[in-house]
């Protein structure tokens, strides 16, 4: 934990010093790469006008919907599929079709369908994490260890009691990692959304920003957004040391 | 015939099982042609009785645990017949509980959680059943551990615990203590002689340990290599702890390391 946390300090302090020496030793212009000091600036300032929170809330919240109705969803359809041969037979070509589509190329239906505001950009989350989960629930199913299906079967566990019981504990390690990479997928995607089909969020605030030539203000919205990234991989990860879970790092 | 039938808990007849050999990429592991079924057992052939403790042994990969699914209804036979009291196995049942070869604990259970799984009455009622099977087992005080947090000894006494906790009239045991070390295996097998005589059931038993089948069996049925065929059905009727080192059981041991093919000075 020591260990990781200097890590961490070691790291970012070695980045802003980087940062600073190269944008002052070459003298720099503001509008190629600002300096630490002015993104510094733009940040504060825009913590002061409460900009930052404004638009930093707007885009958790339809993250955290997006990706809510993904799980709710995605899950259980995996957990189903998994177990089902036939479905999968029937349904996999389908979803390796949708899947690739970006969810980018989404955004002139869902503004269509659900015109300005969150609706479309929530919808965008949600396509963003809903394949990537039903794929990876199906495969963390297909690799429960036959002996733990065995044992369910000769308990005579059956429907819903075989399913919170037996496979969703099971597939459970793998399905977390599987929520850690999509949720990065979804912040990655939101920020794009925002830039063009709605008019707050910070991907707004960094297109607002780019037409106003405050490049201070754009470099500032990134590392606020990289820094929330970070937190919300944080926030997965204490998921993994629930101790119904922690077996499956204790295997290695 | 009739009476034969009552007498006898299982009935093997003619049991054959092989497998289509898929093309794949261990094919040139395999001893088996390509496109040619894969035959594993070739017409087995025994009964056990009610309450006998019979042990299974033969070489390795000669398909005893083939068998063992197809006894235990986790597998359809090729063919030929198993019948438990004279009925044809279907399917898997929580009367018949096996404990497998690999770790079979679900490891996002304690061993508390683990053990009540095998019971199907309400919760207030079977905690203190639960302690009192994992008192039996000598894991009392572990009851919340997860398993990743026992020892391999530990972890398999929780499943015997969870298997026992049904009161199963059939328990099938796959190697089940072929992981552990020397000494925790001998204590295991001092343990399978108490529980075999604390409980009224049949026990299927295999093991690729010579001395275990002759210490624990009352009946031990050895295999010859694959196909698989009965090679040796052998009752042994002798009085619990044995000897080994002399007498007639020292003999059939001989016997059965002559029978295997071993020539070793033993």
């Amino acid at each position: 934990m020591a260990v990781r946390r200097a890590g961490f300090f070691l790291i970012f302090s070695l980045l802003l010093l980087l940062w600073h020496s190269v944008t002052t030793f070459f003298d720099i212009p503001e509008y190629l790469f600002p300096r630490p000091d002015s993104v510094a600036g733009a940040m504060w300032e825009m913590v002061l006008g409460g900009q930052l929170y404004r638009n930093t809330i707007a885009s958790l919240f339809r993250v955290t919907w997006g990706f809510y109705l993904a799980i709710v969803t995605a899950v259980p359809l995996g957990l189903f599929i998994g177990r089902q041969r036939y479905f999968r037979a029937f349904l996999n070509p389908l979803i390796q079709f949708l899947r690739p589509i970006s969810p980018l190329a989404w955004i002139p239906m869902a503004l269509m369908w659900f015109g300005i505001g969150d609706k479309p950009a929530i919808f965008l989350i949600f396509l963003s994490s809903f394949f990537p989960l039903v794929v990876f629930t199906i495969s963390s199913v297909l690799n429960i260890k036959k002996t733990y299906l065995r044992v369910a079967q000769n308990f005579g566990l059956k429907g819903s009691r075989l399913y919170l019981r037996v496979i969703l504990p099971a597939a459970l390690p793998e399905i977390i990692t599987a929520l850690r990479i999509t949720l990065g997928t979804a912040w990655l995607v939101i920020v794009a959304a925002e830039m063009i089909a709605v008019k707050s969020g910070l991907g707004y605030l960094i297109m607002d920003a780019r037409n106003s030539l405050r490049m201070d203000k754009v470099v500032a919205g990134m590392v606020a957004i990289g820094l929330i990234g970070l937190v919300l991989d944080h926030v997965i990860r204490l998921l993994e040391r629930m101790p119904s879970v922690e077996w499956s790092r204790m295997r290695r | 015939m009739e009476q034969d039938e009552t007498l006898n808990k299982i009935e093997v007849r003619n049991l054959k099982k092989s497998y289509v050999e898929r093309r794949s990429k261990k094919r040139f592991l395999s001893q088996c042609e390509p496109q040619e079924d894969c035959k594993v057992l070739d017409g087995l052939d025994f009964s056990i009785p009610a309450g006998c403790f019979a042990c299974f042994i033969g070489p390795s990969g000669c398909g005893k645990s083939t068998m063992f699914r197809i006894i235990s209804g986790f597998e359809k036979p090729s063919s030929g017949t198993v019948l438990i009291e004279g009925k044809p196995v279907t399917g898997p049942s929580n009367r018949h509980v096996c404990v497998f070869q690999e770790d079979g604990l679900f490891p996002w259970l304690t061993a508390r959680q683990n053990i009540a799984m095998g019971l199907t009455n309400a919760a207030e009622e079977a905690r203190d059943e639960v302690e009192e099977y994992l008192e039996l087992v000598g894991l009392s005080g572990f009851g919340d551990h997860y398993p990743h947090e026992l020892s391999g000894g530990m972890r398999r006494r929780a499943e015997v615990a969870r298997a026992l906790i049904t009161n199963p009239e059939i328990l099938f045991m796959d190697e089940p203590f072929g992981a552990l070390d020397f000494v925790t295996r001998l204590q295991m097998r001092e343990e399978m002689v108490n529980v075999h005589q604390m409980f009224d059931m049949t026990i299927l038993f295999i093991t690729h340990d010579i001395d275990e089948a002759l210490q624990l069996g009352d009946k031990v049925i050895m295999l010859s290599d694959r196909p698989a065929t009965v090679a040796w059905d052998l009752d042994l009727d002798f009085p619990h702890p044995r000897d080994l080192t002399a007498g007639p059981l020292k003999d059939l041991r001989k016997e059965i390391y002559r029978k295997m093919g071993l020539h070793l000075a033993l």
